[in-house]
């Protein structure tokens, strides 16, 4: 996928109603009818909204059955997960890193605690 | 503290505004996570890019300092902004420029967390100026991305000339 259709995808998730009908249509196909049901809204903005998923690649129609109902590209998400997810193992491995420098400043910190631990014990100051 | 747990990084963006938001716990008080964020030998160690070496030129750690770092063998590629705030073992807010791409600055807000046990939580949050700047980012991986982008333009302008 490229940058500029994950900006679709994103922008397309960005309005609340589609992502509401985006939650819908994960339980299962729908009309335009049945999608438009619970919103006070028009036919035609519903179709606005759908055209809008559909050029993102996230709902598609099917054109010869008579109901045409929407169906929802699933593997779309996938493909956006798989960028976030590079994305994510690329902090990961700085902040795997920086698990090293502190697990070497524990134990510095640990070190200096026993030498105090040691020198009270011989008798000396701290 | 001698066991090691992997606490995975969590990003979270916002389908609604331009930000992006990462999350990782430390088996580390918070004093030594703020230190290794905030002193420019440790951070050396470990902020830039795992196959190239980091060059630190500024890091003036203080509400209303600068930095300027670049990473890569010629100093290529080169990063700078300012601290607007420092706030010991709490908060650490800053500014993000890649140099090849002055327009564009990044706002990173960075909370330093103590959970107890001597475990420590980062939340880095990131606002860019657009949902197109931020998806970039995302999908491609802020330097690689960037830097790659620049290179294939320069090999486009190369062909025309």
């Amino acid at each position: 996928m490229s940058a500029d259709r994950l900006s679709r995808v994103f922008s397309a998730l960005a309005d609340p109603t589609r992502r509401d009908m985006v939650a819908r249509l994960a339980v299962g196909d729908s009309t335009v009818n049945e999608l438009a049901e619970p919103y006070d809204v028009t036919l035609q903005a519903v179709s606005k909204h759908l055209k809008v998923l559909e050029d993102a690649g996230l709902v598609s129609r099917t054109r010869e059955a008579q109901r045409r109902p929407c169906h929802l590209e699933a593997e779309v998400f996938d493909l956006m997960t798989k960028w976030i997810e590079r994305y994510r193992r690329e902090a990961e491995d700085r902040f795997r890193r920086l698990d090293v420098v502190l697990a070497a400043m524990n134990e510095q910190a640990d070190k200096s605690t026993e030498t105090t631990v040691e020198d009270r014990e011989n008798g000396a100051r701290p | 503290m001698s066991t090691t747990t992997h606490h995975e990084t969590q990003i979270t963006a916002d389908p609604a505004l331009p930000t992006i938001t990462i999350t990782r716990d430390f088996d580390a008080p918070v004093e030594h996570v703020f230190r290794a964020y905030s002193e420019p030998e440790l951070v050396a160690q470990w902020l830039g890019p795992r196959d190239r070496t980091m060059k630190i030129d500024l890091y003036e750690c203080r509400t209303g300092g600068a930095w300027r770092y670049s990473t890569g063998d010629d100093d290529e590629i080169r990063f700078y902004g300012s601290f607007h705030e420092v706030r010991p073992n709490e908060r650490m807010v800053q500014t993000f420029t890649f140099e090849g791409y002055p327009d564009g600055v990044s706002l990173e807000t960075m909370t330093f967390e103590g959970l107890g046990d001597g475990r420590t939580r980062i939340t880095a949050l990131s606002v860019v100026e657009s949902m197109e700047i931020r998806d970039s980012i995302l999908s491609s991986g802020m330097e690689v991305g960037v830097v790659e982008g620049y290179e294939q333009l320069d090999e486009l302008l190369a062909t025309m000339t």
